[in-house]
């Protein structure tokens, strides 16, 4: 065997430099304090939604799990109401996702690729509301909503969300790039009807954009807050209605608010553990086009 | 699909369609029609195909904006048409004309200008640690680590909580005799806090919640914005030996201008629109921010002023003096970023 010889390297001329430096053990130290510090009131939820009201009113605050969590979720279940909010909450959210997606895929493909009359009018209009609050609208929302006593039904939460002009801004700047116009008047050419070339083209060109979409709008219908504290009762509740009414003295228990909490929580974070990378691409990627 | 009968042909083309009757193609053959009929199908398919190019478009915007007039430009008109009357909840039917004295009341109500201020303080106090925390931990993703994707995943978890959960833990958190932030506090030396009932105080621990939920949001965005940056502008800085704080200072953060504009407007339209926070974080009677009104936002005026006073006037008057903020906000914003961009 030949022994092998240490050969001298030849001087690297590339710098190390910008993402491509190594972090440091400080770098890690603070990511890791801040990453704690994001997870921490989470993890705590779940530990105080295992104790009961008793340790929660002594000092030291407890820091490890005890054994009441599935008594403490059974109350909140059957008390506070979270087993029909979730099943709510989940019909509304994933309407509200749903026909965000579709509608604003649908505009948004017309405002990029076809022609039409008014089309740069209708545009600036669907910007300039991107910045109106939904403050604005919560009064005759509600007068509405009285007159066609939709009070605490579910189609009041669903349908003033289901379009978004975030949605069709947002698929509109995702089509003009990807979506090759020559493939839309090829089709044309080729005699292919609007509805076949939305089918066969759009969707499928879209279909990343259109699952960002589909996941933000979720996550934001889940948690939306406003509206549906003032068009629901605790009788017909979403999780943030149920929520809000344990917060303001449902139930006095703090363990089982923190059980409710928890219930509100959980498939969101699930959705987290199991999609976490797409969604974190989504809201990256988002944030480059947008 | 199409029923095209005559293509089957090469030589066929789309233009002399189905009356060449003799050619008999296997297909011509197989659909056997009188040249009338073919022709009107014909007349009637490029009639379709016409109609089809000039109206579907309409078609595809139409469905957002029904909605979007009915649920959007409607109401907001709505508002301020009600904003000009006395309207009680109990009878929203039952219109008062009272023109502008909503808003004049409004200038003269202490308790809407004790909202503006707790809503601006609020704003700042939320707002720029946030950004300033965002920025830097971006940063630090920015470089090669391990463990990456879990780092961006878990920084990412408390904007999946709602605002409700989020506060409700955080109440428990910031209690003044069982809260765990006060036994650190007591642990270390520095005493309890009434979080509650100070001003300053309760609008720091509202400013948390804030803080808590959307930093590792924007940091992600930041990232984003990171990545984009060309590394070569790194390598010629190190060349010329910048420090790392120098190229973050002079390479990073220059790049960044447009992300940080649009992040800061981001978070300046939901600190004006502060509701949920404040409103938990006080319990029961949450909507009045504070037995002192001391973290009261306009959110939470208006709430009150609509839905436990009952006058939906005021509560539209409030909502419309919300927006005008907003364009002024929004105005400030504008110009600060055309000042940045002619100082370059």
């Amino acid at each position: 065997m030949k022994p092998t010889k240490p050969t001298p390297r030849r001087p690297v001329l590339r710098v190390r430099a910008g993402r491509h430096l190594h972090g440091g053990p400080l770098t890690y130290a603070v990511l890791i304090v801040f990453t704690l510090g994001s997870l921490f009131p989470l993890v705590w939820t779940a530990i105080a939604a295992s104790r009961n009201n008793t340790r929660l009113s002594q000092t030291p605050p407890p820091f490890w799990f005890g054994g009441n969590l599935f008594r403490n979720l059974h109350t909140a279940w059957t008390d506070a109401n979270m087993g029909l909010a979730l099943l709510n909450t989940a019909v509304v959210a994933g309407t509200i996702a749903l026909g965000t997606v579709l509608f604003s895929t649908l505009a948004g493909f017309a405002f990029a690729k076809l022609r039409f009359r008014f089309k740069n009018v209708l545009m600036l209009l669907v910007v300039a509301t991107m910045m109106v609050p939904p403050q604005l609208s919560v009064v005759p929302l509600f007068m509405t909503v009285a007159e066609l006593q939709w009070t605490d039904q579910l189609q009041a939460v669903i349908l003033p969300t289901l379009v978004s002009a975030f949605g069709v801004f947002f698929m509109r700047q995702y089509l003009v790039q990807a979506l090759p116009s020559e493939l839309v008047e090829a089709a044309r050419v080729d005699g292919a009807s609007s509805l076949r070339i939305i089918w066969h083209i759009v969707f499928p060109a879209a279909r990343p954009a259109m699952a960002v979409l589909g996941m933000l709008t979720f996550v934001a219908a889940w948690n939306d807050f406003f509206w549906p504290i003032i068009a629901l009762t605790q009788d017909n509740p979403t999780v943030q209605v149920a929520l809000a009414n344990l917060g303001q003295g449902f139930v006095p228990d703090q363990s089982v608010i923190m059980a409710g909490a928890l219930l509100g929580t959980l498939p969101l974070l699930l959705a987290f553990v199991l999609f976490g990378r797409q969604i974190v691409g989504g809201i990256m990627q988002g944030a480059v086009k947008g | 699909m199409r029923p095209y009968t005559d293509q089957s042909g090469p030589a066929a083309s789309p233009s002399s369609g189905d009356a060449v009757p003799d050619r008999p193609t296997a297909a011509a053959v197989a659909v056997e029609r009188p040249v009338a009929a073919g022709d009107r199908r014909r007349k009637w398919r490029s009639r379709r195909y016409r109609w089809d190019t000039k109206y579907s478009p309409y078609a595809f915007v139409a469905p957002f904006f029904v909605f979007f007039a009915a649920f959007g430009v409607f109401p907001l008109l709505y508002t301020g048409w009600s904003s000009l009357h006395r309207v009680s909840l109990s009878a929203p039917n039952d219109m008062e004309w009272v023109g502008l004295h909503n808003y004049t009341r409004l200038l003269e109500d202490e308790f809407f200008w004790n909202a503006l201020r707790n809503t601006f303080t609020i704003g700042v106090l939320s707002t720029v640690p946030q950004l300033l925390m965002a920025l830097g931990i971006a940063h630090l993703l920015n470089y090669r680590l391990r463990a990456s994707a879990f780092f961006r995943v878990a920084i990412l978890t408390p904007y999946a909580t709602s605002v409700a959960a989020a506060t409700l833990v955080f109440v428990l958190l910031f209690g003044r005799d069982y809260g765990m932030i006060n036994w650190a506090l007591e642990g270390v030396g520095l005493g309890k806090v009434d979080w509650q009932s100070g001003t300053l105080s309760s609008q720091v621990a509202v400013s948390t919640i804030v803080i808590w939920r959307w930093t590792g949001y924007n940091a992600l965005i930041y990232l984003a914005a990171m990545q984009a940056v060309p590394n070569d502008l790194y390598e010629s800085a190190a060349l010329d030996g910048a420090t790392r704080w120098q190229q973050f200072l002079h390479v990073t953060i220059p790049s960044l201008r447009p992300t940080i504009l649009f992040t800061v407007v981001v978070s300046t339209i939901g600190a004006t629109q502060l509701f949920g926070e404040p409103l938990l974080f006080g319990g029961a009677g949450g909507q009045k921010g504070g037995a002192s009104h001391q973290f009261q936002t306009l959110g939470l005026y208006l709430y009150e002023q609509g839905w436990f006073n009952f006058h939906l006037g005021r509560a539209s008057a409030i909502a419309w003096a919300m927006f005008l903020i907003l364009l002024i906000v929004a105005g400030v914003h504008l110009l600060i970023a055309r000042r940045l961009r002619k100082s370059q």
